[in-house]
């Protein structure tokens, strides 16, 4: 049996509401708020990035894993914002933690779903008896265009799981990906900011790869939405998982607890990662839990959980992803919020 | 070892010196020491300069400076020890003289620094500190500093008022100083109502950006006599010292051990105590600094230091007038030259010549030139024959 | 400036606290030293305490080029709780209210970042716990 031996999240502790930034752009803060269901979203500061994330994040599973660094053979991160264009994450992250020189690094992107992605590759890796233990990141400091829809759900947060055989909290029962090409979302290179093609990442490509994704999963485990505890949905805003979950026959109960996006907006590789990290806060050992991961281009992983008796004993060694969400937390005025993104131009030598 | 007199002093107004590169601020005042001292002719020579490499990009600076004073091809040395390069320059040109290698020994003090921008030179002074686990981290020296003045706030209660107080007395001095940068006075509110740099330091509490020179020319106490007719000053105390260079190793941040080592190593050399000293030029780079060097140097007791300046006891007229100059607070600080000004400003008090300053029957002056942030001290006690 | 090789000789420093500890009489030194205080020259790696209690610090408005972006900042003499000092600064707090005597614990973040297409520089700060 493979599964989740130790999990964490890590956010920066900024915010910046939508009705801030509403005000900039002269739109109409009530009808985002009610559209999108989306409150606020976190917002890094300059010294944090997708790196430094993902080494708290981890720092917090390898807490609930109990094991030492050395024994991790393998660290994947996923995310669309790298901090270098060329010149791995995985490296530094793995050498932070104290897992190198005898592991495997590699970096992943696939818009929102590179960070499922490191999950299902360390987990084949795990099964294969290649390594003992794994160790994926979805990571994110996502950037919205100024003025753009996106720049009120684009925001920084990541999570952190160890895949292993042994002392497992959640075991992994099924994967199942779901791939087609559909250009919804991109960024070239040497753009600053993603591009999307508006209403066409909805229906064509978000429903269409994650309703497939988890319709195949449970055909394939034979299984129906009523025998999940929760289900995690990739949450780009606060609609449409709730809406997807509508679409396949899950109640609103089953999709609330990982549903972070109100508060914490869309940490993009972090983002579904991130909901079953809160999941995991709150799960009881026996409850089946489904994941299906979004990213654009398009694609959806899709991932079956079985929560252990170990989960009891893991759960307060490090903090759960709500308390981070809800304290300690630091209103960003839209000026800040420019200058810390690298939003303002200045001289520069 | 022979006994070493200073002979001769030269110093030119301190400032932003637009018009003037560092070899001409150098030569003016090399000019005016040999003039003083009336010699034709120097044997060798030290120049202490923190880094004229970040600040005018010019190393080399030694044979550069030989060169442009006319008197290749004498031996010519530059030393460095940061903010202390000065006061290492008087103690390497000592050793010269006293081990009989040279007679007449021009030391100077030099740094050029208004030719970068604000945040170049809080960089290039930043370099003092431990680069890789001070400097990599974004500290400053108004910071560690301001460490420091925290640190004894908290401990002996030391009040922000008390730091005022150094420099609203720092420029009551400096305002009768000619050669100063900034001869006006302040007041405690003035002081306490300027920008803040690092809390609780604020940008009155720190001495400043400057262009200057100082030079001295020193020679064997037994030529002296016959070189000059004027009051003959002699070196009779030298202590140097090291610490930590990082503030965080050291067991207490508001206790300076070098000045203290380096303290106690001058007054054991010329046979002195604190008590005998008539008046001191220390480093008041900030003004937390001379607060803990008077403390180092035994003047007052430890964590009492912030009364001094209130008091009186460190003004002119006081027991023991500390930085009669106007101190590197208000004379000035360019960091290289300053341990050579203290020099300066002790041998004009102990000739009678420092005019409306003049500490009034001063036979015994000390100088405290320090590196860092307290990582390396020079101490010289200077006597009039 | 920091350049590639200055910055990746002390990574195990900057990323784990790793420290030397004497062999011989237990002082531990960060970063690690070749010789200890009491003679000795044999010396274990430790990585020290990742918590600890805020010495003294100052708040930084004025800074070096490579900092002005961040200023006002925080920055102060933090000692761990294994007893070993180091400057850090002080993250993820109301600078105007921080306190000697805080209690902190040390996360991973990002430096300094050199020039628009430098390396970036990672290592230790401290938020307040």
């Amino acid at each position: 049996m493979v599964g989740i031996v130790g999990y964490g999240a890590y956010m920066p502790r900024n915010r910046i509401r939508v009705e801030e930034i509403a005000k900039v752009w002269g739109a109409d803060a009530p009808s985002y708020k009610r559209g999108l269901m989306l409150e606020e979203k976190s917002v890094p500061s300059p010294d944090q990035d997708t790196i430094t994330m993902s080494v708290e994040a981890s720092k917090h599973a390898l807490r609930r894993a109990g094991i030492d660094p050395q024994e991790i053979g393998a660290v994947y991160i996923g995310s669309e914002s790298h901090p270098y264009a060329v010149k791995p994450s995985g490296t530094v992250v793995a050498e932070a933690l104290g897992a190198t020189p005898e592991v495997h690094t590699a970096d992943f992107e696939f818009a929102c779903k590179a960070g499922s992605e490191g999950m299902y590759v360390v987990l084949s890796q795990v099964e294969a008896g290649h390594i003992s233990y794994g160790l994926a990141i979805g990571a994110d400091t996502s950037q919205g265009a100024p003025g753009d829809a996106l720049e009120y759900a684009a925001s920084a947060g990541a999570a952190a799981f160890i895949f292993g055989k042994q002392n497992i909290v959640a075991s992994v029962d099924l994967t199942y990906a779901f791939m087609t090409d559909t250009p919804d979302f991109w960024r070239r290179e040497y753009q600053y900011y993603p591009r999307h093609a508006s209403r066409f990442t909805g229906e064509p490509a978000y429903f269409k790869h994650i309703t497939g994704c988890a319709r195949g999963i449970m055909e394939k485990a034979q299984m129906k939405p009523e025998d999940f505890a929760y289900a995690i949905f990739h949450q780009p805003n606060g609609k449409f998982p709730m809406r997807v979950g509508k679409m396949l026959g899950f109640k609103r109960e089953q999709i609330e607890p990982g549903w972070l996006v109100p508060k914490l907006g869309n940490t993009y590789s972090g983002s579904s990662p991130m909901g079953l990290t809160a999941t995991l806060d709150i799960a009881v050992p026996g409850d089946k839990i489904l994941m299906c991961s979004y990213g654009s281009g398009a694609g959806s992983d899709g991932f079956i959980f079985t929560v252990t008796d170990r989960i009891e004993e893991v759960r307060d060694m490090a903090p759960k992803t709500r308390v981070m969400l809800d304290s300690n937390k630091n209103y960003l005025e839209y000026g800040t919020y420019a200058k810390f993104r690298g939003k303002i131009n200045k001289i520069t030598e | 070892m022979r006994d070493v007199a200073v002979i001769g002093i030269g110093m030119t107004k301190w400032g932003e010196l637009w018009d003037k590169a560092l070899r001409d601020i150098f030569v003016e005042t090399a000019l005016l020491a040999i003039d003083d001292a009336g010699v034709d002719h120097i044997d060798s020579m030290y120049v202490g300069c923190m880094t004229s490499a970040l600040f005018v990009g010019q190393e080399h600076l030694a044979s550069q400076l030989a060169d442009y004073l006319g008197m290749g091809p004498i031996p010519a040395a530059r030393v460095e020890s940061a903010c202390a390069s000065g006061g290492l320059a008087v103690k390497q040109g000592f050793l010269e003289v006293a081990a009989g290698f040279s007679d007449i020994v021009l030391v100077s003090g030099v740094e050029k620094m208004t030719d970068v921008g604000g945040d170049q030179a809080t960089y290039a002074l930043s370099t003092a500190a431990d680069q890789e686990y001070e400097g990599f981290h974004g500290v400053t020296f108004p910071g560690l500093y301001a460490m420091m003045a925290r640190a004894h706030m908290h401990t002996y209660g030391t009040t922000r008022e008390q730091l005022a107080h150094v420099a609203v007395k720092n420029h009551r001095h400096g305002a009768l100083n000619p050669l100063a940068q900034y001869p006006f006075e302040v007041t405690v509110e003035g002081v306490l109502s300027s920008v803040m740099v690092a809390d609780p330091l604020r940008i009155l509490d720190c001495s400043p950006i400057t262009d200057g020179a100082a030079a001295v020319i020193l020679c064997p106490l037994d030529m002296a006599k016959t070189l000059t007719d004027k009051p003959v000053v002699k070196i009779t105390g030298v202590g140097h010292a090291t610490d930590t260079i990082a503030l965080h190793s050291r067991d207490d941040v508001t206790t300076l051990n070098a000045t203290a080592k380096a303290g106690e190593a001058a007054y054991q050399m010329a046979g002195k105590k604190p008590e005998d000293i008539d008046l001191a030029e220390v480093h008041d780079c900030f003004t937390i600094a001379e607060i803990c060097v008077i403390e180092a140097l035994g003047f007052i007791e430890k964590g009492k230091g912030g009364t001094a300046a209130e008091s009186g006891l460190t003004a002119l007229g006081g027991k023991i007038p500390v930085n009669a100059s106007g101190g590197l607070k208000a004379k000035g600080h360019p960091v290289g030259a300053t341990g050579v000004a203290q020099v300066v400003e002790i041998v004009k008090q102990l000739r009678g010549e420092a005019d409306k300053r003049q500490v009034e029957g001063a036979r015994v002056g000390l100088t405290q030139n320090m590196g860092g942030s307290g990582g390396s001290t020079l101490v010289h006690i200077l006597e009039v024959q | 400036m920091v350049t590639p090789a200055r910055y990746w000789r002390e990574i195990p420093q900057r990323y784990r606290l790793e420290a030397g500890k004497c062999t011989r009489c237990g002082k531990t030194y960060f970063p690690p030293r070749l010789v200890c205080a009491c003679g000795a020259r044999e010396f274990e790696i430790v990585r020290l305490k990742d918590e600890g209690t805020l010495q003294t610090f100052t708040v930084i408005r004025v800074a070096p080029s490579q900092f002005v972006d961040e200023a006002p900042y925080a920055i102060g003499i933090v000692e761990l709780n294994d007893g070993v000092r180091l400057t850090a600064q002080v993250v993820d707090c109301d600078v105007e209210h921080l306190e000697i005597g805080q209690k902190v614990k040390v996360e991973f973040r990002r430096i300094q970042t050199v020039g628009e297409a430098g390396i970036l520089c990672y290592g230790y700060k401290c938020v307040p716990v």
